[in-house]
């Protein structure tokens, strides 16, 4: 009989734990790649239809033509940082929600990992995969558009995007409750949420359109902070200097949703082991 | 006599020394489900949610080394209670303490020190075997080649190959990936293991090398083992000591060969098996299913708060 020897476990370094979640999901995205490239293709045909909205304002005589090249900017970029936000939500609440479905939520949860690094682990994750999904969208949505990037300030769009997807990480984290309470309706109970931030945060729209008690609520969502600045900075130039308002108010979200995000997780967490919600569901 | 009864109880290596903190203290757990309301277009009426006691006061102690059986009825309340060793569920009342942590308030405690082999094979199907103790080594703090190396060990020792090895798991057979379960909970090294009922549904070969690798690593590295089945014969010949699990209280405990003198009455213990034990002691077969597992299907809420 062969002999088996066993190394007891150690304690592990927080990155190595992290990556235990990363790498997870990086070996399911590539099991699944098919699935990628049916999001992509969606994705590009989502954008394309909306943005082809401005081309037809442009015909009707609806706005003036020189207005043509801002507004196919203002619904290009609304449908990009919509395709980012929902991917990073989507990733956290389908993981949770799969979790639940295969029964590894519990093997998930017992294991020696702080959930703080559970979580930001996938979170890491769900935002560098968004951001490649909506890099591709990008490209292959461009060249059907005349688009005009020359005055666009590239340094303030990507400070707008790295300190504004901190606060969707913390989105995520809660987008993710859901499934984790009610494995059968969670999920689409966590798309009714995603359906009301894209009512108030100004995707294919401005804020100033809503009714008065919508743009209230708006001011509660980071994605509203999100796509001004990235609208600000690509449609105007804006310069980095002038958005430090802006780009605090998402630091602001993110200092404050990631914690809250977190112990939220922790107490539905908790109340889940009281009720016996962890149990394999399907 | 049993030949297993002539073995002597406890771990291989010798007592424990008397300080050192048991790796399973339960003492007076309770938990009790109650089945959740109906929703709004639900053609059954809503009325007091029912009550169901999963666990009822049930204590014991396992020393270091021991494998220690439960034995009950599917629904006797034997999952609910490795749910709770294992941090998943939170217990009503009582306390279980895990190499002297208290898994209710000291999870992060007793997390390192404990791993589980459910009845079910939960995995990542679409992963491979290899990917999915990849993530489950990661996660126990396992480097990722010293994982892979010791995946493939286990998995070798277990009778699965290479090549099963590294195909989508929704490719593997229930026994399989029941193999593979095993090998996740071994992969950690944990001082105390909780199997539950790990051989359920498996074909005799493979059952037989599963309980193969558990006795070897029991004897090789003296984990602590809480084994439950409602297997008989696997119980005796895997367990130490055993406690009836019937209708959430555990009605009795013992060797197998304690038990057994308990019934006998006169007859000889060769002549006692342990299913008539089960019964005599219990009142019920141990087929008889008890209906634990429907009140948690229905939607169990805690003992305070009623689900949805």
């Amino acid at each position: 009989m062969t002999t088996v020897e066993l190394v007891r476990a150690r304690p592990p370094s927080r990155v190595g734990l992290g990556w235990a979640f990363f790498e997870r999901q990086t070996n399911l995205w590539k099991r699944y790649w098919a699935w990628e490239v049916v999001w992509l293709v969606y994705g590009v045909v989502n954008t394309l239809a909306i943005t082809f909205i401005a081309n037809e304002a442009g015909r009707s005589a609806t706005v003036p033509k020189g207005e043509i090249p801002r507004l196919t900017m203002f619904l290009l970029i609304g449908t990009l940082v919509w395709a980012y936000l929902s991917a990073i939500l989507d990733d956290m609440s389908l993981t949770i929600m799969w979790e639940r479905w295969e029964g590894t939520i519990e093997h998930t949860l017992m294991a020696p990992v702080p959930r703080v690094v559970h979580l930001i682990g996938m979170s890491v994750f769900g935002v560098i995969h968004a951001l490649l999904r909506t890099i591709l969208i990008m490209v292959c949505a461009l060249p059907f558009f005349d688009v005009q990037l020359a005055g666009a300030d590239w340094l303030t769009a990507a400070v707008v995007i790295a300190v504004g997807s901190v606060s969707l990480v913390g989105l995520g984290i809660l987008a993710g409750i859901l499934p984790l309470l009610y494995p059968e309706r969670g999920e689409q109970m966590s798309f009714m949420v995603q359906a009301l931030v894209l009512l108030v945060s100004g995707v294919y729209y401005s804020v100033a359109v809503l009714p008065g008690w919508l743009q209230a609520v708006s001011a509660f969502s980071p994605a509203t902070y999100l796509l001004r600045g990235i609208r600000d900075a690509l449609l105007n130039g804006t310069a980095l200097n002038d958005e430090a308002g802006l780009v605090g108010i998402l630091a602001l979200f993110g200092v404050v949703l990631v914690p809250a995000s977190l112990i939220v997780f922790g107490v539905a967490e908790r109340w889940a082991k009281k009720t016996g919600r962890l149990k394999r569901q399907g | 006599m049993h030949p297993h009864d002539a073995r002597p109880i406890g771990p291989p290596a010798g007592p424990a020394p008397a300080a050192a903190p048991l790796p399973l203290e339960v003492t007076g757990i309770t938990k009790v489900f109650r089945t959740k309301r109906r929703g709004p277009f639900s053609r059954r009426k809503t009325g007091p949610p029912r009550k169901r006691a999963a666990l009822d006061s049930v204590s014991f102690k396992v020393p270091e080394g021991e494998i220690y059986g439960i034995l009950g009825a599917n629904g006797s309340g034997k999952s609910t209670l490795i749910r709770i060793l294992c941090t998943l569920l939170l217990p009503d009342r009582g306390q279980v303490r895990v190499f002297g942590h208290d898994v209710a308030k000291e999870p992060a405690a007793v997390r390192p020190l404990l791993n589980r082999v459910s009845v079910d094979p939960s995995f990542f199907k679409p992963l491979s075997a290899l990917e999915n103790l990849l993530f489950f080594g990661r996660a126990y703090g396992i480097d990722g080649p010293e994982v892979r190396r010791k995946s493939k060990e286990i998995l070798h020792r277990l009778g699965i190959d290479d090549e099963h090895m590294r195909e989508p798991m929704l490719h593997l057979s229930r026994g399989q990936q029941q193999k593979v379960a095993v090998a996740r909970a071994f992969l950690s090294a944990p001082r105390l293991m909780l199997l539950d009922e790990p051989t359920t549904g498996l074909d005799p070969r493979s059952k037989r090398e599963v309980q193969a690798f558990i006795t070897e690593v029991r004897r090789e590295t003296q984990t602590t083992i809480l084994l439950t089945t409602h297997d008989m014969d696997e119980a005796e010949q895997l367990c130490d000591r055993m406690g009836f699990l019937s209708g959430g209280r555990l009605v009795a405990e013992g060797t197998p060969l304690e038990l057994r003198k308990q019934v006998a009455a006169g007859r000889s213990l060769e002549e006692v098996d342990m299913e008539t034990v089960f019964l005599e002691l219990t009142g019920r077969s141990i087929e008889e299913d008890e209906d634990e597992d429907e009140a948690e299907n229905e939607g169990s809420a805690g003992p305070e708060e009623v689900a949805d």
